[in-house]
């Protein structure tokens, strides 16, 4: 077997464990914790009875390791489970949200990850001068602030002061491609100002460090023009760390679309998540939770896998 | 104070305004916490600077207590985390063996789960007040403290003066707090800034998502929440919160830079 099949195989496997590891935790934090599901979902008034009875019914009476193995099995099945609050299947209400919530976050990578990379050469570029120092100040800016912040903010500013797109981000099935872009426009920008910073940074710091390379000198010396050496002479090299920052930040972009969604009211999973969090709706946020947990872990280990892939050094070993 | 930047005195000037006004608010807010005192969204005034609140109660008072919560929130947290994660990661890096792989893989397992998300899930089913908001904020974010700690702690731990302490016979106890942490300080300190920032952020997160200090209790999270109605209609005043955290999120910045720099240029300019 090709070593570097091997290194791949290795991590999948590494992947999948964690993965089971983050589902008990998950477990752990709303059943074994000494918080009470039964007496979360009654309230502090409730009677013995109506919480034993309780208990009964959500089969919270049953050895932990049963009820942890049955979710388990139930959920790689796409068996969810029924919400507590609604009765409703909670695979059912996932997948249409789910949808919503991959295009908004897809919206925001397409447009964050060149426009970062881009931002991320020019300020090489005019390394300490204005773009540069412009660049990284309006940056700093946008991480000082928290997400739901940033997102009334540009609210504020683009629908109610300027008027140029809606304030409520809502989406349906009916609406034409264009019409769904229209519509998540504002919290797609908040994202992307949210990931770009980091991206931008990390890029920059990547090819800068490239930059002190001998080889970076000799084209120099040769009389290139700057941007030709930094594209085509730097870049490349630093193309595994920029590849696993993006990677990265794809995966706070699923925790950032979270936040957003509530601020702009948008049907995803962040809002039904939050939703039933404050309505104490276990099965729910225990789903979402471990989707959410999930896609965090998926991305990260792509971003493990690229960037083994992306060594030369390890793609044809001696 | 001689030598410092201006940069880092400006940001060490605003962050002990707003540590001052967190600890004085009763004195210094011109009305009560929560006493209605005008009509909802009075635009600002010689009376009320800001304006006043959904309920109409003034802004600023509002401001400067939700300072308060937020501010006291946060710190707590971050000491939590702080003592927590560099005890943890420094014990990890001295004891090394099975000790130091199963604390760091079962950190690693934690850090796995987005912090937010992880929060989510154990506050629906934990009762929110102040003291569990505490807990899991400052345990979920022990975790980058770990990472930090347990790095700066292996490379100390192979210095020279780390064996010479060990071959006098000192335990373990004292090479963690006598001779690791002294010299794994300025790192920390620089570090110490950034998560409480981010516990700020993420206290007003929780408290905009519902989750985090609840009413009546004024905080910086909620002002957003319960003046985002407002919005819509052209009323500025869920933005004055982000005004306040960004001032004091980059003067914090400002001095967390200024240590660093200063820990750099220590070290001949290794690097932290």
């Amino acid at each position: 077997m090709h070593p570097i099949l091997k290194l791949v195989a290795q991590r999948l496997a590494l992947g999948c464990l964690l993965l089971l590891a983050a589902s008990v935790l998950i477990f752990i934090g709303t059943q074994i914790l000494p918080g009470d599901v039964a007496a979360a979902i009654l309230g502090q008034g409730a009677t013995e009875q109506a919480l034993a009875n309780m208990r009964a019914d959500l089969g919270l009476d049953r050895p932990a390791i049963t009820r942890y193995l049955e979710w388990l099995f139930n959920a790689l099945q796409g068996d969810f489970g029924v919400a507590l609050s609604n009765g409703r299947d909670i695979a059912e209400s996932i997948a249409g949200r789910m949808k919503n919530t991959i295009f908004l976050a897809s919206v925001a990578a397409v447009v964050s990850v060149p426009l970062s990379i881009f931002l991320g050469l020019l300020a090489v570029r005019y390394r300490d001068r204005w773009p540069d120092r412009l660049i990284s100040a309006v940056t700093l800016t946008s991480i000082s602030l928290p997400e739901f912040l940033l997102g009334y903010v540009i609210m504020f500013v683009f629908s109610v002061k300027l008027g140029w797109f809606n304030s409520v981000s809502n989406i349906n099935d009916g609406m034409s491609f264009g019409e769904k872009l229209g519509a998540v426009a504002l919290p797609a920008t908040v994202l992307t100002l949210v990931v770009l910073a980091h991206m931008m940074r990390m890029t920059r710091a990547a090819i800068l460090n490239v930059m002190q390379s001998a080889y970076v000198e000799t084209a120099e010396l040769k009389g290139l023009r700057r941007f030709t050496i930094i594209a085509r002479h730097a870049m490349p090299n630093a193309i595994a760390p920029i590849i696993n920052v993006v990677m990265l930040n794809l995966a706070y972009l699923v925790v950032g679309v979270v936040v957003i969604e509530v601020v702009f009211v948008y049907p995803g999973m962040g809002q039904y998540l939050v939703d039933h969090v404050s309505k104490r709706d276990v099965p729910v946020v225990q789903a979402s939770g471990l989707i959410f947990a999930t896609i965090y872990i998926g991305l990260n280990l792509l971003a493990d896998i690229i960037s083994i892939l992306s060594n030369p050094r390890l793609r044809h070993p001696k | 104070m001689k030598g410092i930047p201006i940069s880092a005195l400006l940001g060490l000037f605003f962050t002990v305004l707003y540590f001052l006004a967190a600890i004085l608010a009763p004195w210094i807010a011109p009305y009560g916490m929560s006493e209605i005192v005008g009509d909802v969204w009075e635009p600002a005034s010689t009376q009320f600077w800001l304006g006043t609140d959904n309920l109409g109660r003034d802004l600023l008072t509002r401001l400067i207590y939700g300072g308060r919560n937020t501010i006291f929130v946060a710190t707590m947290a971050t000491a939590l985390s702080f003592s927590l994660g560099a005890i943890l990661g420094f014990s990890a890096a001295v004891y090394g063996g099975w000790v130091d792989q199963v604390m760091a893989r079962l950190n690693d397992l934690v850090m796995s789960i987005p912090t937010l998300i992880f929060a989510l899930v154990v506050l629906s089913v934990m009762p929110v007040t102040l003291t569990v908001l505490i807990l899991v904020m400052g345990l979920l974010d022990s975790t980058r403290v770990f990472r930090l700690s347990r790095a700066v702690a292996v490379d100390i731990n192979v210095m020279d003066y780390v064996e010479a302490a060990r071959l006098r016979g000192e335990g373990q106890r004292w090479v963690i707090f006598r001779e690791i942490l002294p010299n794994a300080l300025s790192p920390l300190v620089a570090e110490l800034g950034l998560r409480f920032i981010f516990a700020i952020l993420f206290i007003s997160t929780l408290s905009f998502l519902g989750l985090g200090i609840q009413p009546p209790e004024a905080d910086w999270g909620g002002i957003v929440k319960e003046n985002r109605e407002g919005i819509v209609y052209g009323i500025p005043a869920a933005l004055w919160p982000a005004v306040a955290i960004v001032t004091l999120s980059i003067s914090v910045n400002l001095v967390a830079d200024w240590v660093l720099n200063r820990t750099t240029s220590l070290k001949g300019g290794r690097g932290a």
